[in-house]
C-alpha cells in the first residue's frame, strides 16, 4: 500500500511537470505573438486560455488518480 | 469603475477569509485534542498516533454531508440540521438529520431503523435498499445559489428594463459580465444562431460562477468540487451538443471526409468516443480544479497543526503567519480560478455547440 501510494505520488508529480512544460510553452508563445501583433491580443488570449485549459485537463487526471489513491 | 467594484469585492472576500481562519483553526485544534483524549492506543504506538494526519479532516471538509457543519466537534458542534429524505421499500421517510445525534442514535420509522456511519452514509438495519434523496449540504448550497441568482437577476433585470442612463449598482456589475459572455464567449464560437443558446450558456456561466464563489466562503459547501454536480452539467452539454448537431456534424462522425476506406473501422469508433470524451474532460476539469484548490488551502492550514504535533507549540506559532499568508494568497488565486473555470466551462461548451452547428464548408 505504501509503495503504491508513493508511486502514485511520483506519477502525479510527473503529470504536474508535463503540464508545467505545456502551459509554459503556450504562455511563452502567446506572449511572443502578442508582442509581434498587439492588435490580435484578444484572439490570442482566448486561444491561449483554451489551449492551457486542455493541457491542464490532462494534468488534472493526475490529480484525480492521486485523490483515488489517497 | 468596473475594476474598482471588482477590487472591493476581492477585498471583502479576503477580509472574510482572514477573520474566518481563527475559527477554522480552532476546530482543527479541538478535533486534535479530542482525538488525544479518546485515544486508547497502547503506549508503544504513541509516537505514530501523536503526529497529526490531516487527510481525514480534509476529506471531511470537501465531502458532502447531511448537516451543514460550521465549527466544533461532537456535542459542541455548531451545525444546521438538514432534511433527510429516504425512499426504502416503497416508503418515503422524511426527518431532520439532527435525529441521528451525530451518529450516536438511530432513527426508527415504522419497522425501518436507520443509522448513519462516520462517512455520512445512511444504512438500514435490516439491509433494505435505500434511495437517498436528502437535501444535503451541497443541495442546500445549490438552492442558496439559485435564490441568490434569481434575486440578483430579477432586481437587475427590472432596472435594465427601466433603461435610465448608464447602469448603476448591481446591474453595473452584472451587465459587463453578461456582455462579456455574449460578445467574447458565445458570439465568436457559435456562428449560426447564437441567440438560441445564449440563455443556456449564460445560466451555465452564472451558476458555476456563483457556486465557485460561494464554495470559497468559510463554512460553505464544495458544490462545483463534487463530481456528481459537474457530471450533470457536462451531461447537459452532451445532450445540447448532440441534439442540435446538424448533418455535417454527424457526417464528420460516421463518414469522415477524406479518410481512406481501410481506416474507417478505426476512425468511426474514435469519433464516437470523441463525442463522450469532450464532456468527460469538462466534468473532470471543473471537479479537479475546485477540489484541488480546496485541498491546497486546507493542507496549508493543516501545516500549523502538523507542526504543532511534531515540533511543538513554539514552532506552530512561528509557522502560522507563513501558513496564513500562503492561505490568503491561495484564496485570492482561487477567486481568479472561480472566474476562470466558469469561463472555460462556458467557452468550451460554446465551442462544442459551435462545432456541431456550423455550416458545412
Amino acid at each position: 500500500m505504501g509503495t503504491i501510494t508513493g508511486i502514485a505520488a511520483i506519477g502525479a508529480g510527473l503529470a504536474a511537470v508535463g503540464a508545467g512544460i505545456g502551459i509554459g510553452r503556450i504562455g511563452g508563445s502567446a506572449l511572443e505573438s502578442m508582442a509581434r501583433q498587439p492588435e490580435m491580443m484578444g484572439d490570442i488570449r482566448t486561444n491561449m486560455i483554451i489551449a492551457a485549459a486542455l493541457v491542464e485537463g490532462v494534468a488534472l487526471f493526475g490529480v484525480v488518480v492521486a485523490l483515488l489513491q489517497g | 469603475m468596473r475594476y474598482k467594484l471588482l477590487l472591493k469585492f476581492v477585498l471583502l472576500l479576503s477580509v472574510i477569509f482572514i477573520f474566518s481562519t481563527p475559527s477554522f483553526a480552532e476546530h482543527h485544534e479541538d478535533s486534535h485534542h479530542s482525538e488525544e483524549e479518546h485515544s486508547t492506543e497502547p503506549a508503544e504506538n504513541k509516537n505514530t498516533s501523536e503526529l497529526y494526519n490531516p487527510v481525514p479532516d480534509i476529506m471531511h471538509h470537501i465531502a458532502d454531508a447531511h448537516e451543514w457543519h460550521f465549527w466544533g466537534e461532537g456535542e459542541d458542534a455548531v451545525s444546521i440540521p438538514l432534511p433527510v429524505i429516504l425512499y426504502a421499500d416503497g416508503n418515503l421517510d422524511i426527518f431532520m438529520s439532527s435525529a441521528f445525534h451525530h451518529g450516536h442514535s438511530s432513527v426508527l420509522k415504522g419497522s425501518r431503523e436507520y443509522t448513519i456511519d462516520h462517512h455520512g452514509h445512511i444504512h438500514e438495519k435490516n439491509g433494505a435498499q435505500i434511495i437517498d434523496l436528502s437535501i444535503t449540504k451541497n443541495t442546500a448550497s445549490m438552492m442558496l445559489a439559485f435564490i441568490l441568482l434569481i434575486a440578483l437577476f430579477s432586481v437587475s433585470g427590472r432596472k435594465a428594463k427601466q433603461n435610465n442612463g448608464a447602469p448603476k449598482g448591481i446591474l453595473g456589475f452584472l451587465e459587463p459580465l453578461i456582455l462579456f459572455v455574449r460578445d467574447d464567449i458565445v458570439k465568436p464560437n457559435i456562428t449560426h444562431g447564437h441567440q438560441k443558446f445564449l440563455p443556456y450558456l449564460l445560466t451555465l456561466f452564472f451558476f458555476i460562477l456563483m457556486n465557485n464563489l460561494l464554495g470559497l466562503l468559510p463554512g460553505s459547501a464544495n458544490v462545483t468540487g463534487n463530481i456528481a454536480v459537474t457530471l450533470v452539467l457536462s451531461v447537459i452539454t452532451l445532450i445540447v451538443t448532440n441534439l442540435f448537431g446538424n448533418k455535417s456534424y454527424w457526417s464528420h462522425i460516421f463518414n469522415p471526409p477524406g479518410v481512406p476506406l481501410a481506416l474507417m473501422p478505426i476512425m468511426i469508433p474514435i469519433e464516437i468516443v470523441g463525442i463522450f470524451t469532450k464532456p468527460f474532460a469538462l466534468m473532470i476539469r471543473l471537479f479537479a480544479n475546485i477540489t484541488a484548490g480546496h485541498i491546497i488551502i486546507l493542507s496549508l492550514i493543516s501545516l500549523i497543526f502538523m507542526a504543532q504535533s511534531g515540533l511543538g507549540d513554539v514552532f506552530a506559532w512561528s509557522i502560522s503567519p507563513v501558513a496564513v499568508a500562503f492561505v490568503l494568497f491561495m484564496d485570492l488565486i482561487e477567486v481568479l480560478v472561480a472566474f476562470l473555470q466558469a469561463y472555460i466551462f462556458t467557452l468550451l461548451t460554446a465551442l462544442f455547440i459551435g462545432l456541431a452547428t456550423e455550416e458545412a464548408h
